[in-house]
């Protein structure tokens, strides 16, 4: 997996609650049983002018520069709620985004991030907002700075917001860790687990 | 201190503990759907890896498969027979449990990990999809996880998980007649929203649920992600032991009493501390309907569709503004007086035998209205199966409804089947966000008996106050 330490880049507000997975990625887009090939359905429904068409729709904002080349997405409330569909981070990651800022994410979507390299920041929305609008006075000057060695957000206007997230996550984005090699280290302990569990709970095993 | 049942499971599923409030958990049962595991499956393979106990892992097919009769592999949706024909070879080579079209056992996941007794109460179970806190209505620790985890589930049998905050739910009175499950978990949702539950493990307790039959309950679970829940449980009682008794994976003889005794101690002890208490009270609850584009946008069928000028947060506000221009809605207009255009019974939500019961008996000598599209998918083979010796396929069939195979179908858009262009659909699904059912389709959401009445009125209805018999 990537590592994720330091990132200064273009960041592109889409400020609505709620943004669902479905959203993220329709289900249409999914189209393989592949992680990749999915940067073109990113957004589909709005960032096209009709269903199945890869014609622009120039209104919306990943379509627009300097927004294109944003590396950072500032989202609004409870972002990537919905469906479980890793798809979604893939095509985001495929697509360029490293880190999503918004005030809650959907559980499922935030582990999700943090297992392919992408830092998900939680702020509260007011700070969001203000982000937004540093931003958005000069999106190609005005750039956000995330530092995860000391869980930072740095603001155009040199404002330091400080994030928490779980040490385990940060951890795992910081080395770009395999977790499943790094469970593995404690097979020991999972096999002895279960040899006392097949005792105690033998209805579980079939 | 006593200890909640989210408590008492996550402490028997600790294989160790890795500090910052992190557990590595012991997951004992896992299960896999051809859209979401047949990436775990592949990328698992791909990196030489085994499935450690292929006998505690299942798969099914039902978001890609065909639920027209007659079906095969092939499908609507464009490359869908990828999908189907790839999960069965690597469902094979891993030597997994595969229900696979034509095999009987063939259903949506939620709805058979429960028929076939593979969730069982004090369990763990994850599957790579977002409603498995379904199965939190048995009393299982079951959640939804991504593809990736689920790869580190199959080859290690544990996941590692941050310890949620706890939340408990209390519903308390008795519904009136014709309010159901579904009409309790969308009131949550509108009263707390749709992100009420982010970051909490919830309890559903109270007289409400207890009331509860246990495909009720299942109901009630579905949409605990919906809440934005990590997920959702409810304590098992005797009706939930009664329900896994005899089930094909469920214990049997000795070993079932030694569960029994088990299970009989997965409760919340009464000085049990919650980081947070909600009630929701049931005795007045009228039957529930969606007017907008989330799960949260949600008010009586009695009432009129909200108007955002009175939304005080402007977040909420503009959320609502967008919903009701996509849902082409006018503020003030009474939801009974909404016309629809097609009427879905289905999904994970609402397809179990009761809920198909429900339906019939308010379709039972009643005609779907002109130019509604009605269709019913029965949630599992089993459920069809059920449903057809009691005759319930000719109460829907006789009322105008198409009658289908098993399987996801137009809970959500896959590419091939959908409801069409500004349509509007009156659904026993779970996510009425935009898009979902197909390109620009209007969803709303409800229960499967209003969902019944509003197809036989041609508009959303009230279903405590349908016209009598012919
Ligand atoms: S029925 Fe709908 S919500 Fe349930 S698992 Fe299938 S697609 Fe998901």
């Amino acid at each position: 997996m990537e590592k994720f330490t330091r990132l200064a880049a273009i960041a592109a507000p889409l400020l609505r609650i709620n943004i669902d997975t479905d959203a993220i990625i329709p289900s249409r887009e999914m189209k393989k049983v592949s992680k990749t090939g999915l940067a073109d359905g990113l957004f589909a429904g709005w960032r096209y002018q009709a269903p199945g068409s890869r014609e622009e729709n120039p209104d919306f904002i990943l379509n627009q520069e300097p927004y294109r080349r944003a590396k950072i997405l500032l989202a609004g409330m409870n972002f990537g709620c919905g469906s479980s569909r890793e798809h979604a981070v893939w095509a985001l990651h495929e697509w360029g985004i490293r880190a999503v800022i918004a005030p809650s994410f959907g559980g499922i979507f935030h582990g999700n991030c943090v297992r392919n390299g992408i830092l998900p920041v939680v702020l509260d929305n007011a700070v969001v907002e203000t982000l937004a609008a540093l931003v958005q006075a000069n999106p190609a000057k005005n750039l956000l700075t995330i530092d995860l060695d000391d869980c930072t957000v740095v603001a155009p206007d040199g404002t330091t917001h400080v994030f928490t997230i779980a040490q385990a996550d940060r951890e795992m984005l910081l080395e770009g860790l395999d977790a499943i090699a790094l469970t593995m280290k404690r097979d020991d302990e999972i096999l002895a687990f279960q040899g006392r569990d097949r005792l105690r709970r033998p209805w579980v095993y079939l | 201190m006593g200890r909640s049942i989210i408590e008492k499971i996550w402490a028997e599923h600790e294989v160790a503990d890795l500090g910052d409030g992190t557990s590595l958990l012991y997951i004992d049962r896992i299960f896999l759907h051809e859209r979401t595991g047949s990436v775990a499956l592949k990328e698992l393979a791909a990196a030489h890896r085994r499935v450690r106990n292929p006998e505690q892992v299942f798969c099914t097919m039902d978001h890609i498969v065909d639920t027209l009769p007659g079906r095969g592999d092939n499908t609507r949706m464009p490359g869908g027979i990828e999908f189907i024909t790839q999960t069965r070879e690597a469902a094979r080579a891993a030597g997994i449990n595969l229900f696979d079209l034509g095999d009987d056992r063939q259903g949506i996941v939620h709805v058979v990990s429960p028929e076939q007794g593979i969730a069982l109460p004090g369990l763990t179970l994850v599957c790579p999809d977002s409603h498995t806190c379904t199965l939190g209505g048995l009393g299982t620790l079951a959640w939804g996880i991504g593809s990736t985890e689920a790869e580190h589930a199959l080859a290690t049998k544990t996941l590692v998980v941050k310890r949620p905050k706890s939340m408990r739910v209390t519903f308390e009175g008795e519904l009136l007649p014709g309010v159901t499950a579904k009409d309790m978990i969308l009131r949550l949702i509108g009263e707390h929203s749709a992100s009420g539950g982010v970051g909490y493990a919830v309890e559903f307790a109270g007289s409400t649920v207890r009331g509860l039959g246990v495909e009720a309950r299942l109901t009630l679970c579905n949409m605990g992600v919906e809440f934005g829940a990590w997920t959702v449980i409810i304590a098992p009682d005797e009706k939930v032991f009664d329900y896994v008794q005899g089930r094909p994976f469920a214990p049997r003889d000795v070993v079932l009493e030694e569960a029994l005794g088990h299970w009989k101690t997965l409760h919340t002890d009464h000085d049990a501390h919650f980081d947070r208490e909600i009630t929701v009270a049931c005795d007045r609850l009228a039957p529930q309907v969606t007017w907008g584009t989330s799960p949260q946008h949600e008010t009586a069928i009695d009432s009129v569709v909200p108007d955002p000028a009175g939304e005080t947060d402007p977040n909420r506000r503009q959320s609502m503004e967008r919903a009701l221009e996509y849902m082409a809605l006018t503020p003030g207009t009474p939801l009974s007086e909404v016309p629809i255009q097609a009427a879905f019974i289905g999904s994970c939500t609402n397809s179990r035998l009761t809920d198909l019961r429900a339906a019939a008996e308010i379709l039972q000598g009643r005609k779907v209205a002109a130019g509604v599209k009605a269709i019913c998918v029965p949630g599992s083979t089993q459920v069809k199966h059920a449903a057809e010796r009691e005759g319930l396929d000719r109460i829907f069939r006789e009322a105008g409804f198409e009658w289908r195979e098993s399987g996801c179908s137009m809970c959500f858009y896959a590419g091939g089947e959908s409801f069409g262009q500004a349509e509007r659909v009156v659904s026993s699904t779970n996510r009425n966000f935009e898009n979902r059912q197909g390109p620009r389709t209007r969803t709303h959401l409800a229960s499967p008996a209003t969902v019944a009445a509003s197809a036989i009125a041609g508009h959303l209805a009230d279903v405590r106050r349908i016209p009598s018999r012919g």
